[in-house]
């Protein structure tokens, strides 16, 4: 036969038939082994399914036109198979590599995705669910008291007596009008959260787990580290047998948890006139881990509490309303901390004013 | 304050740690060093943070004391021998009229005296503390306060007219202090005073008239001890704040004067002169009683075990070691005696201790059941109790010996009733866009009156920070308001925020607080468009539907209530009632405020009065079933006179009570004011309608006779069917 590429076949027996079909269906399978471009795809699909020059049109043509009337459809099937065959190549070729069909839908997915804005939790209040949250799970519940307070709750009843030097630390925006009352009842802004220990104590026998978050003012010039308005959590836990050894490893505990467990805590002896033995504590800086950084000033340490054992005089004020606080039966521990402090140390905030002044630059950070 | 280490280690012949370490084992120990300044050769200055309970260690003496109760070093006494005194005619006349402000009075005549400029260690030292030198003699005094903490007083003998009288001032009596100033006195201050004259203000400062000057010849020496109250009432009165104020209210050694009289002398002294007579002491016994002859405490090993629990030292405190730290401190330890009688005190009386007249005694040894009875050291007037006792204990022990335990607990966890309408309020705030933010508790007294919920109901404070703080935030819109400018002017023109907190109402009697939800939006805070009012009341629809209601509404509020907050624009606002009771209202800034801040852009705020919120309980969602048939939407457009409100229209259709009506809203509203698209007076309105049944496939007769029933509605509410 003349050749032009056409296989040569040798009768029209069916096994002879399915000999040369296997052989055309092996240089299929051969020229299909690189389709991996647009290009070589078209290529592929012109060399075999042209509808003039291509291979199997010609192949075709020249056996059905040999062939005798009884092998036609025998060829017509097998061919309609190989045709199958080709196709499905390119479609899977065209499955897994690009589909340039879709090229007048394709966009640019460098752009930056459209971003419904999220609303942020302040950053204060963030800090205060985190640390109630350490303590609620440690068993203790969540309080609340007055924000503006009478004397007796905020000095008296902690062992501030009128008139004592203590209360000096404590600058004391007070309400007007209320020069002509006893002192215990006059109203100020509390100048901490811990007024809200007496105020559970008298509502409430022990045993007392307590945590109690709030804002708390005190007469003070605003600068990067104070302002007038500030937040505390108070903690107080009375029981029989309370120690200040469970004091120092609840509190212990609570760094560990707030800022990671590698955070060592040491205390130092203090004064507060509400707690005795009272304390200052230490963590060791979170930052340099105690190797000294600017965040710590180089010491290693970051004082970041009070507290100390309840002191018996505030127990006897508690015991005026609830017999059930006598000192030489029960005992307990309190403790504070700032809020703000503890944020503006966890989120590098360098100044307090931030915090209050509702700038969305600062706020959207925390979203 | 500032010491000098090697000020310290001249009491301390034993001692041989290292500045360093010693200013650790200190701060450890609650005398806290803030900073250590190397002066080489000299040693080190420390720089003190002493608390205020500790007027004892405010000087070099007192810890110095600390340091030998640390290490168990001997601590040496203070010299106090003076040269021999010549012989007076008659004691130096001294009377104290006021027995209950003044425990004690000492004076002491120097004769022949000259003033000179400081020398020697005195000089050394001031310098080195950088204390200012005046003259040698009120030098002296400065230096004795600064060794061991006792202030004293010099005068110019022959300024005196007549003794020494201790007495309350007249009303109105004069008198100029050594700081230049006039000053007009109370009955309520205590003075030093001679027979024609007031001299100083006792315990605070001196007076000027009665100065040592380089002409000075003859001094009186004062040392003396003030009730704390007094001397604290007379410093905040005249608003003069002294070292010797500062120590006096904190509580003085009341066995103190006679050393320091003695100290002060000597230093005087040594530039020439001599005593004479000897030191006038007049002490009143009452004081002597609340002082130095404190009753002795009981103090039990097992007391300050319960408190304070175990050590990392499985020996723990000791009765022994127990009996040292109090020792050390100063306090008499006697083993406790069951019977009164028969206990022998083991007095070996120590001359460091003794020096400022306390007589102490050794170390006991372990007491059998570990109770002492426990004498209090003069300069020690924060002891009082045992709890003091088990404080000082542990602190000299050092707190980090303590173990770290955690109690058990028998109690119950309980959540705060609104914690968790709170915690959805302010998810549902976040989830929608707001950002949270905190603003001040004070405003101005105009805020105050403006967003107050009732009227005359703001409360003012006593001594503001400022002006524009004059009165406790009657609501949080103020604050509100502040912080939205406060972005604008920083050119941050678009902004949604919420604050959730307390505003106050009342008067000075009672002043009560309430929660509330303050949010505030301008600019494209939400969309690709300008917030507007729809945007509020979405907001607060979401918050209140997080509770729940049986009725909830808006409306404007009627025109004669006089409600119609000034603050809010009168077309653009609404209140929202639930249940009958506002708990809200919210709308743009009215123009003229706006105006008023000079704020240019559209402001749109409000508030949610949590207290009435709060009463409702959280909702609690409840499944409806889900139709399994297809629903079929109508759209309706039909144009409305302005003054049919959707209200109106929601009403005639919820009046068509139609069971398969699903849902029906406004989908477009469309208004023109030139009269293009719309006729002016009129606008269009395209309203979307579901229906959809439970039980079956509608028929497209039934929904369109429903659609007729529709059309009808909206055209008896004086609608036009648009085609």
């Amino acid at each position: 036969m003349p050749d032009d590429g056409i296989p040569p076949l040798n009768g029209w027996s069916e096994s002879e038939l399915d000999r040369a079909f296997a052989s055309v269906a092996k240089e299929v399978e051969l020229s299909a082994r690189s389709l991996n471009s647009p290009e070589e795809q078209e290529q592929f699909r012109l060399y075999w399914l042209g509808r003039k020059q291509g291979r199997l049109k010609a192949i075709s043509d020249a056996w059905l036109k040999a062939a005798p009337p009884q092998a036609k459809k025998l060829i017509g099937q097998r061919f309609n198979t190989l045709k199958a065959e080709v196709e499905q190549r390119l479609e899977r070729a065209a499955a897994s590599s690009p589909g340039h069909e879709f090229d007048a839908e394709t966009i640019d997915i460098t752009l930056p995705g459209t971003r419904r804005k999220l609303g942020a939790e302040h950053p204060l209040i963030r800090t205060w669910h985190e640390i109630v949250g350490i303590f609620q799970r440690m068993g203790y519940s969540v309080g609340v008291g007055p924000e503006v307070e009478t004397d007796y709750y905020n000095f008296e009843s902690l062992n501030f007596p009128p008139g004592h030097p203590a209360r000096d630390t404590q600058d004391t925006l007070v309400i007007a009008g209320q020069e002509r009352k006893p002192l215990r009842d006059r109203l100020l802004m509390r100048t901490h959260t811990s007024p809200v220990q007496i105020r559970t104590m008298e509502q409430q026998p022990p045993p007392v787990r307590i945590v109690i978050p709030g804002k708390v003012h005190r007469n003070d010039a605003a600068d990067a580290t104070h302002s007038p308005i500030f937040h505390q959590v108070e903690g107080l836990c009375v029981d029989t047998n309370i120690t200040f050894a469970d004091l120092k490893g609840t509190l212990d505990h609570a760094m560990k948890e707030l800022f990671g467990s590698s955070v060592r805590t040491r205390f130092f002896p203090s004064f507060f006139p509400f707690t005795e033995p009272s304390a200052d504590v230490q963590i060791s800086c979170p930052f340099c881990a105690g190797s000294g950084c600017r965040k710590c000033k180089h010491s290693g340490w970051i004082e970041l509490l009070g507290c100390g054992m309840v002191d018996p005089t505030v127990f006897e004020f508690a015991r005026l309303k609830q017999p059930a606080y006598d000192p030489k039966k029960i005992s307990g521990f309190a403790f504070g901390m700032g809020i703000d402090r503890i944020a503006m140390m966890k989120y590098g905030i360098g100044d307090i004013g931030l915090l209050y002044s509702g700038d969305l630059r600062f706020l959207e950070q925390f979203a | 304050m500032r010491i000098l280490t090697d000020w310290l280690r001249s009491y301390l012949p034993e001692f041989s740690v290292s500045d360093r370490q010693l200013a650790d084992d200190l701060t450890l120990r609650g005398i806290a060093v803030e900073g250590v300044f190397d002066l080489g050769a000299h040693g080190s200055v420390f720089e003190m943070d002493i608390t205020t309970n500790r007027v004892d260690a405010m000087n070099h003496y007192g810890i110095a004391r600390e340091a030998a109760t640390i290490y168990g070093l001997k601590l040496l006494p203070l010299d106090t021998t003076l040269p021999r005194a010549m012989p007076a005619s008659q004691a130096f006349p001294v009377a104290i009229e006021e027995p209950k402000l003044c425990g004690r009075f000492t004076g002491r005549v120097l004769r022949n005296a000259s003033i000179t400029a400081s020398r020697g260690i005195v000089a050394d030292r001031f310098r080195l503390l950088e204390q200012k030198l005046i003259s040698h003699a009120v030098d002296a005094t400065n230096y004795v306060t600064l060794a061991m903490g006792h202030p004293t007083h010099a005068f110019d003998l022959d300024k005196l007219e007549g003794g020494i009288i201790v007495r309350r001032a007249r009303k109105g009596e004069k008198l100029r202090t050594l700081d230049g100033i006039e000053r007009t006195l109370d009955s309520d201050d205590l003075i030093i005073a001679d027979e024609k004259k007031a001299l100083g203000l006792a315990g605070v400062i001196g007076g000027w008239d009665t100065m040592i000057t380089p002409e000075t010849k003859n001094i009186l020496v004062e040392a003396a001890w003030f009730d704390p109250a007094t001397v604290r009432r007379s410093s905040k009165r005249h608003l003069v704040h002294t070292d010797a104020s500062h120590r006096f209210e904190r509580g003085a050694d009341f066995n103190a004067p006679p050393v320091a009289s003695a100290l002060v002398s000597r230093i005087i002294l040594e530039a020439g002169g001599h005593p004479q007579g000897d030191l006038v002491d007049v002490a009143i016994p009452d004081a002597a009683a609340r002082t130095v002859h404190r009753a002795r405490i009981t103090f039990s090993l097992r007391e300050a075990q319960r408190i304070l629990g175990p050590a990392e030292d499985p020996q723990g405190i000791t009765s022994s070691l127990a009996a040292k730290i109090l020792t050390g401190l100063g306090c008499g330890v006697r083993e406790h005696q069951p019977a009164p009688s028969s206990a022998p005190l083991r007095q070996d009386l120590d001359p460091s201790r003794a020096v400022l007249g306390v007589s102490s005694v050794t170390a006991a040894d372990a007491a059998p059941d570990g109770i002492f009875e426990i004498a209090l050291p003069s300069w020690r007037l924060d002891l009082e109790r045992e709890i003091d006792l088990i404080e000082e204990i542990a602190r000299v022990y050092g707190y980090n010996r303590f173990r770290n335990t955690l109690p058990a607990f028998s109690g119950s966890v309980v959540e705060l009733a609104w914690a968790e309408k709170e915690a959805a309020i302010r998810r549902t705030m976040l989830a929608l866009g707001w950002n949270e933010a905190i603003s001040s508790t004070f405003c101005a007294a105009a805020e105050a009156a403006l967003f107050a919920r009732e009227p005359g109901s703001a409360v003012a404070m006593g001594n503001p920070l400022s002006e524009e703080a004059g009165m406790l935030r009657s609501s949080l819109l103020p604050g509100m308001l502040d912080m939205l400018a406060l972005n604008i002017s920083r050119d941050v023109e678009s902004a949604a925020l919420f604050e959730m907190g307390t505003a106050f109402s009342g008067s000075p009697e009672r002043v009560e607080e309430r929660p509330a939800l303050a949010f505030g939006a301008t600019g494209n805070a939400f969309d690709h468009r300008d917030a507007e009012f729809y945007d509020l009341k979405g907001t607060v629809s979401e918050v209140l539907g997080r509770f729940e209601a049986r009725s909830l509404y808006f409306d404007r509020f009627p025109v004669d209530s006089g409600l119609m907050p000034a603050w809010l624009h009168p077309g653009r606002s609404a209140r929202a009632v639930v249940e009958g009771a506002t708990v809200g209202w919210f709308g743009q800034l009215h123009p003229a405020e706006a105006e008023r801040r000079k704020i240019r852009q559209a402001v749109l705020l409000g508030e949610i009065w949590l207290d009435r919120l709060y009463r409702q309980d959280l909702r609690q969602p409840a499944v409806r079933d889900l139709s399994r048939f297809q629903p079929v939407r109508r759209d309706f457009s039909v144009l409305l006179p302005d003054r049919v409100l959707w209200s109106g229209i929601a009403a005639s259709v919820e009046a068509l009570a139609i069971p398969e009506l699903q849902s029906f809203a406004p989908r477009e509203v469309l208004r023109d004011p030139k009269g293009r698209l719309v006729p002016a007076g009129q606008y269009s309105l395209l309203l979307g309608v579901v229906f959809q049944s439970h039980e079956r496939t509608l028929r497209e007769e039934e929904v369109q006779a429903w659609s007729q029933q529709i059309v009808g509605a909206l055209e008896d509410a004086g609608g036009k069917m648009r085609v």
